[in-house]
């Protein structure tokens, strides 16, 4: 983990679609968390390996390795198992859901979503994958 | 009747004579009163039998124009045996006719001995002595002299003296006088016996004391028998002559007529005769009886016989008759018409029914009689087929005429020969079938079959188009299926791809007002707030149109579980707080007590309250809203009531409210927000949970919408 006191949460968000990495990752930034973003499952993957984010906001539907590969190969490997990742879908049946927590997803997030709403849900799953070290407060 | 005699030559010693000169005296008288040979020889054998002893004689006479010793005449010797007698003297080794020329007696015994060469006699095979007649200096006398009975000793003188007195009456007689008449009356007499011996019939001729003077060939078989027939014939024989004897002294007066049993010598059987006996004059003085036997064992057996016959074709007249009397019965019981005709072609017989077809009982040349003839033609012309063919039996169809309605009778007609069991045809026998019922039950049963053939046919259509609906049914299924199925796919990615902007929209409206991009002013804060509450807006409507469509495709699940409606209620309460807040509505509820636990899905009951209740809040403008919980045990339902004091709803249109789009009051309900899909949602969610929604409102006074659901829900 690489987060600490000194250094607010990295939240990694995977989406095609740049709007919708440019939305979160500013408002995330702007509620002082640290943002790297990724366009498809395999950079998602790499960036994870690579920068070992605190949590990963993850698109479902994306080209190449999709959001539910993506997520079962992260979830697979021990490395980055540990990382809490919230599936950030347009999908809004609940097949797409249940297929999202099926492969390791920790939490669903239906688009549209207000960012507020989508800060609230990141900073319960950091909560919940660090209980002990208390919120990460940015 | 001569039989060979195997007989010893003995030179014969004269005897001594014993009889008085008075007896002699009247041979002599007689003698000489009788001018013919014949009876002067039978008066010297007869008085030979009555003094000597002489049991039976034969005298033969010498014929000297014909060189021949013949038979003169017989006593207890049958005539014809007599007569028959013949012997050529120029056989001068023959016994006898040495006897003859001899001139002395000569005996011939049977002793058994070979003789020089057997010969025979009238007298049979008997012991007998030949004694020449005339005087024994006479080289060849006139005849000769056959007598049995004269013992084994020398002859008598008596009966020399006989012999010799014969022989000088014959010889004085002369012999052309006795050859003349011996010749006619042999003629005569042979003629005779012919004629008696030709009749088949036994013809006897006894003299006054029973003996048998004349009998022809059949009378002979029956009542004579010589020493050769072996011994039950001859006892037969006895029999036949002691019945026969005493049957004549019956018969004295006049002719009689009678019937005789006598015995068949050969077979032994009886044999009846009917005997005619008519008595004759012999001679002077003394009668005979000539009888006449007929066999009529034959005829009586014959008459028995037809007296048998005739009584059993009484009999079989009776049982004929009893039988013909059963058939009539039986023809008469069939209810079909039946003719018996004869080898002719004429009708015999009829049963009833055909007499109604055949016969008029009416007046002539009626229209009756013309059918009837029409028919008899009909029929006659179908028999005579029968008779020129060779088969026993016939078969035709025939159409007659009803002799009274003149319509036309349709018939089978089976005809059948009778033949005899010499092989003679006796009759025709024909039975009459009505075709009538049967060509209509034939017509009917085309008819039927017609109608089933088109009904099969209509059957088979239909089943064909059934079928065929049935594929373009299950094509159609499986393209709705397909279509469903697609439709699914195109709304969740309608969906998707609306979401995706709108979370664009969403997110860079929250950005400014959050102030992310810099401070913004109060106008710009308030058209943002605008443009948020439409993309709130719009994606309501995507959430329930995807609702609509998952539900209208099967697609919704339905989770089961058992849960407690006051802690439902209590979530809703929470969620519609902040609204509720807003207004100035006074909000209650009310739950009764006996409110039991339910299994349904919570989530989608609590989506239906929550709906009901939005909607009660936003078109209520002032005035209470009530929530009211209650368990309708008998009915097994409990109902969740939801009531305002709003705006109502028109009668008019309580009836589409539930149609999707549908808002009684358009404008104040965009005004309100809201899709237009909430009640049908609603509608058909409770329709999933096997409820329903009823509506109660009065335009201006409010509405009441209640959830109806089972609260013992089928087994899920």
């Amino acid at each position: 983990m690489t987060s600490d006191k000194k250094h607010p949460p990295l939240v990694l968000v995977v989406d095609d679609v740049d709007h919708g990495r440019e939305i979160f990752a500013e408002y995330l930034e702007f509620r002082g968390f640290r943002v790297a973003t990724a366009a498809d499952g395999l950079e998602a993957i790499e960036k994870a390996h690579e920068l070992m984010p605190d949590i990963i906001l993850m698109d479902l539907s994306l080209p190449g390795i999709d959001g539910w590969e993506a997520t079962r190969r992260l979830k697979q490997d021990p490395s980055t198992s540990a990382i809490p990742i919230i599936a950030l879908t347009a999908h809004a049946l609940a097949s797409a859901h249940d297929r999202a927590r099926d492969v390791g997803c920790n939490a669903v997030v239906t688009k549209p979503c207000l960012p507020k709403d989508l800060e609230q849900e990141v900073r319960r799953q950091l909560a919940a994958a660090r209980p002990t070290e208390g919120q990460a407060q940015p | 009747m001569g039989s060979v005699a195997h007989l010893d030559v003995l030179p014969v010693p004269r005897g001594g004579g014993s009889i008085g000169a008075k007896a002699k005296l009247s041979l002599v008288d007689a003698l000489l009163a009788e001018p013919e040979a014949r009876p002067c020889a039978v008066l010297a054998l007869r008085w030979l039998a009555r003094h000597t002893g002489i049991e039976r004689a034969v005298c033969m006479a010498v014929d000297p124009e014909s060189g021949r010793l013949a038979g003169l005449t017989g006593l207890g010797v049958p005539p014809a045996a007599v007569d028959a007698f013949s012997l050529d003297l120029a056989d001068r080794t023959h016994p006898l006719v040495v006897s003859l020329s001899g001139g002395e007696p000569v005996a011939f015994h049977d002793s058994g001995q070979t003789v020089p060469r057997p010969f025979e006699t009238p007298l049979g095979h008997s012991s007998f002595h030949a004694v020449p007649l005339g005087s024994s200096q006479q080289e060849l006398g006139p005849g000769l002299l056959l007598l049995t009975g004269a013992g084994d000793g020398p002859v008598t003188d008596d009966v020399l003296w006989a012999a010799e007195l014969l022989g000088t009456r014959l010889a004085a007689l002369g012999y052309r006088r006795i050859q003349a008449d011996e010749r006619r009356h042999k003629r005569e007499r042979s003629l005779l016996l012919a004629v008696i011996h030709a009749v088949t019939d036994p013809i006897l001729l006894t003299d006054a004391n029973g003996r048998i003077l004349i009998a022809n060939t059949g009378a002979e078989t029956l009542l004579t028998a010589g020493e050769e027939k072996r011994e039950g014939w001859r006892r037969a024989v006895a029999l036949n002559n002691m019945l026969f004897s005493a049957s004549l002294f019956t018969a004295e007066s006049g002719p009689t007529r009678r019937e005789l049993l006598l015995v068949d010598p050969s077979e032994g059987k009886e044999l009846l005769f009917e005997v005619l006996s008519t008595p004759v004059a012999i001679r002077a003085g003394e009668n005979g009886i000539v009888s006449v036997l007929r066999n009529v064992t034959d005829l009586r057996r014959a008459t028995e016989e037809i007296e048998e016959n005739y009584r059993r074709l009484r009999l079989a007249e009776a049982a004929t008759r009893a039988e013909r009397d059963r058939l009539d019965l039986i023809l008469n019981s069939v209810l079909e018409p039946i003719l018996v005709t004869d080898p002719a072609g004429n009708i015999v017989r009829m049963n009833p029914p055909a007499e109604r077809m055949f016969t008029f009982p009416g007046r002539r040349n009626s229209e009756v009689e013309r059918r009837v003839q029409a028919n008899d033609a009909v029929f006659t012309s179908f028999v005579s087929n029968l008779y020129a063919g060779q088969s026993l039996r016939w078969r035709g169809e025939l159409n007659l005429l009803d002799p009274r309605t003149g319509a036309t009778i349709p018939v089978e007609a089976i005809s059948g020969r009778v033949v005899s069991k010499h092989g003679e045809e006796t009759a025709v026998v024909t039975i009459l079938h009505d075709l009538t019922e049967a060509m209509e039950k034939a017509l009917l049963y085309e008819q039927v079959k017609r109608h089933s053939e088109e009904l099969r046919e209509k059957v088979r259509e239909a089943t064909a188009e059934l079928a065929e609906q049935n594929e373009l049914l299950r094509r159609q299924a499986f393209q709705l299926e397909q279509a469903s199925a697609l439709k699914s796919q195109f709304l969740a990615n309608v969906s998707h791809e609306l979401r995706t902007p709108l979370n664009a929209i969403m997110g860079y409206t929250h950005l400014m007002l959050e102030g992310v991009s810099g401070e913004i002013n109060a106008a710009q804060q308030d058209k943002l707030a605008r443009v948020d509450a439409n993309a709130r807006h719009l994606l309501a409507v995507i959430n329930d149109l995807l609702d609509i469509t998952r539900i209208e495709s099967g697609k919704m699940p339905v989770q089961v579980e058992r849960i407690r409606l006051s802690e439902l209620i209590d979530e809703v309460m929470t969620e519609v707080e902040p609204v509720i807040a807003g207004t100035r509505l006074a909000v209650t509820r009310s739950l009764s007590a006996d409110l039991p636990e339910i299994a349904t899905d919570r989530q989608k009951v609590k989506q239906i309250v929550l709906n009901l209740l939005s909607n009660a809040l936003k078109f209520t403008p002032e005035g209470s809203v009530a929530i009211r919980l209650e368990h309708h045990g008998p009915a097994g339902e409990i109902s969740i009531a939801v009531s305002d004091t709003g705006i109502g709803i028109a009668e008019e249109n309580q009836k589409t409210i539930f149609e999707a789009f549908e808002q009684a009051n358009s404008s104040y309900a965009r005004r309100q927000g809201g899709t237009g899909l909430g009640l049908t949602i609603c509608r058909r969610l409770a329709s999933l949970l096997d409820g329903r929604i009823a509506l109660a409102s009065r335009l201006g006074e409010g509405s009441t919408f209640t959830l109806f659901l089972p609260a013992n829900p089928r087994p899920a």
